[in-house]
């Protein structure tokens, strides 16, 4: 039962978040993956381990290369549950933005 | 691109916690709380009472076309603190869900730019739990699109 709440600490992190988006289309080396962020090459292997620990990312060895791809269930299962209410308040808050920003204009 | 509005619901804990990012000013987006008519606008919801002091209330409704109440929920100010914080209860009438604590809390990240975290405190973790997983949520999300495209039509380029 513990794996939930390491899952969501998992994607509580915005680097991790950005691991994952990076993943969404295509599998990739791990060096591949710390290419594209600033920070160092250790940080994003803690990053994969702690992902791969929670089942958000799974490991496949090709030639002597290990790549990394998205575990599609445990990603769904996360969706599933918090996202429509994500998106409930994400939706009412563009609104505010916009109706906001119409009455700034009009002052 | 990441999303703006964030959701942190931890295991195991009756609490949720939204934050969101505003291209606003402060006062701007607390203003967006405190005025009945921009709180219908950005709600979808018709505003009956907003009371925006300690021991204040509010209730907010929601009809169908046909005038029917889709969504009613009450709750009781208990802390209000202009661009500060708001802590108030929220219940939605009619349903099997207890009453939950809300912290509404606002700051400043630029003269331009805000920030609003909410912490929502369920009675039980069960409690938060349904009310994270029952589709009702994208019900009320439906109902109000509706009242957004009713809206629309009937005030256009006037919001």
């Amino acid at each position: 039962m513990n794996l939930r709440r390491d899952v969501f600490q998992a994607i509580a992190d915005p680097t991790r978040r950005a691991i994952l988006l990076l993943l969404a289309s295509q599998s990739m080396t791990a060096g591949a993956i710390a290419a594209n962020f600033d920070t160092a090459r250790p940080t994003v292997s803690k990053h994969l381990q702690i992902l791969t620990e929670c089942e958000l990312l799974a490991q496949e060895q090709k030639g002597r290369e290990v790549y990394y791809h998205l575990s599609v269930v445990k990603m769904k299962e996360i969706a599933d549950f918090l996202e429509p209410f994500r998106q409930l308040w994400d939706d009412r808050f563009n609104k505010l933005e916009a109706v906001m920003k119409a009455y700034q204009s009009k002052k | 691109m990441e999303p703006k509005t964030h959701l942190t619901a931890e295991e195991g804990k009756q609490e949720i916690f939204i934050t969101r990012s505003f291209d606003l000013p402060l006062d701007l987006l607390f203003k967006a709380y405190t005025e009945p008519e921009l709180v219908e606008q950005w709600m979808g919801n018709k505003v009956l009472k907003l009371e925006n002091t300690p021991h204040g209330g509010y209730q907010f409704e929601t009809r169908d076309a046909q005038e029917k109440v889709l969504f009613r929920a009450n709750g009781t100010i208990h802390s209000f603190v202009p661009n500060q914080n708001i802590t108030r209860t929220f219940e939605m009438e009619n349903t099997p869900f207890p009453v939950q604590l809300e912290f509404l809390d606002f700051e400043a990240i630029t003269d331009e730019k805000s920030k609003l975290t909410m912490q929502m405190v369920f009675k039980s973790v069960a409690d938060r739990d349904n009310m994270l997983k029952l589709p009702f949520a994208q019900g009320i999300n439906m109902a109000h699109n509706q009242l957004q495209t009713i809206m629309s039509k009937a005030k256009p380029a006037n919001l």
